[in-house]
């Protein structure tokens, strides 16, 4: 069984983790979206801390002789799950950048032919 | 109807007729039904501007659109229908637009609808004009699923505003200048909809649905499916959830 005291201290870190993601959201410095994965780990972690018995079946099912270990090694999980999809995202941001940069040159040589054209042109 | 009824609607249609206003059509690869949709929405009132906002389509969306009269914004990726719509919104608060409806470009609002959406902005009795499949009379039969879907958030987004919504999913829908400049500054990012009412009625932007029907789709696929649902559910009802907690300042007239 995990000793009462780390079970609350694991419960009262999840919450904090729920308040400050909660707070994030609410000032608008962090989207819904990727909020989301954050949130379902505080959850999940809150949950597993307060009911102490789903946390000591779970480590016997994977052999680990000390509970609190598995709660460190789910949270390790959730956090390599929430890096993975920043990695994804980070991607995605970096060819959206690439994308605007192109877009961005290309309408600046367009815009200065135009301006060139109409600077050439005697009756404007 | 009586006279004096015919003859309010006629000050209201002419109230209209000379106030810039603008339709704005997000559209992602819509060529099948975008060029009709702007043809109707001509047909019904040529003096509505008409922007078509294609966002990253694949397909002739662009071209269909201008072929058809309309103005056209490409955005260079796909943003989401929540950035291309507040493309519209910000391209009608630059150019000094005083009423802009938005009109899905995929033919399933019907452009002769906008008559109901526009009476309640033309008598200043309302910010924004939402249009409802739910109201009135019942002809549209949505899948069950998506029924159930938009109930919880009917329910949701009317405790919320202190309103009854019957259809907080519709983009179908006209605003005032209030309401341009206002989503034009800030727009919910994806699956937009029912944020943005909460967002215009916390902002003390005054709220009407009026019933509309609406058709199926002309062409193209709806982009719903159960994994996207099941994340909209609980993506729009966290949004909604802490919009509780937020202040929203009253707007000035800009």
């Amino acid at each position: 069984m995990t000793p009462l005291r780390i079970s609350i201290v694991a419960a009262v870190a999840a919450v904090i983790v729920l308040v400050v993601v909660f707070e994030l959201i609410r000032s608008r410095r962090l989207q819904e979206r990727y909020a989301l994965l954050w949130l379902l780990t505080g959850l999940v972690i809150f949950v597993l801390a307060v009911w102490r018995g789903l946390l000591g079946w779970m480590a016997g099912l994977v052999g680990i002789a000390y509970p609190p270990s598995a709660l460190f090694v789910l949270a390790s999980i959730f956090i390599l799950i929430v890096l993975l999809h920043y990695s994804t995202v980070i991607s995605e941001l970096s060819e959206r950048n690439l994308a605007l940069a192109q877009r961005l040159a290309l309408l600046e040589q367009e815009l200065k032919e135009i301006g060139e054209a109409r600077r050439g042109d005697p009756r404007s | 109807m009586s006279a004096v009824a015919d003859s309010l609607q006629e000050v209201h249609a002419e109230r209209i007729a000379t106030t810039p206003r603008l339709a704005i059509l997000p559209a992602l690869n819509e060529e099948g039904s975008v060029g009709q949709v702007v043809a109707e929405i001509r047909a019904f009132d040529p003096g509505f501007e008409i922007l078509v906002i294609d966002d990253g389509s694949t397909d002739a969306t662009a071209d269909e659109a201008r072929r058809a009269g309309s103005r056209v914004v490409r955005l260079p990726y796909n943003v989401g229908i929540g950035g291309a719509v507040q493309t519209g919104y910000q391209y009608a608060r630059d150019h000094g637009f005083q009423i802009a409806v938005q009109i899905d470009g995929d033919g399933q609002h019907d452009p002769r609808e906008l008559k109901q959406l526009l009476e309640p902005i033309a008598r200043g009795t309302a910010d924004m004009v939402v249009g409802s499949r739910f109201l009135g009379e019942q002809l549209y039969r949505a899948p069950f699923a998506r029924r159930l879907g938009i109930r919880v958030l009917s329910a949701v987004v009317s405790l919320i505003i202190r309103q009854r919504m019957t259809d907080p999913t519709s983009g179908f829908r006209a605003v005032n200048r209030k309401g341009i400049v206002l989503f034009a500054d800030s727009y919910p990012h994806d699956y937009p909809e029912a944020e943005a009412n909460v967002l215009a009625a916390r902002h003390r932007l005054t709220l009407v649905e009026v019933p509309v029907a609406m058709r199926t789709r002309a062409a193209g696929r709806s982009s719903i499916t159960v994994v996207r649902s099941l994340y909209y559910m609980i993506k729009v009802s966290l949004a909604l959830f802490v919009s509780v907690f937020r202040r929203y300042p009253a707007l000035e007239d800009r």
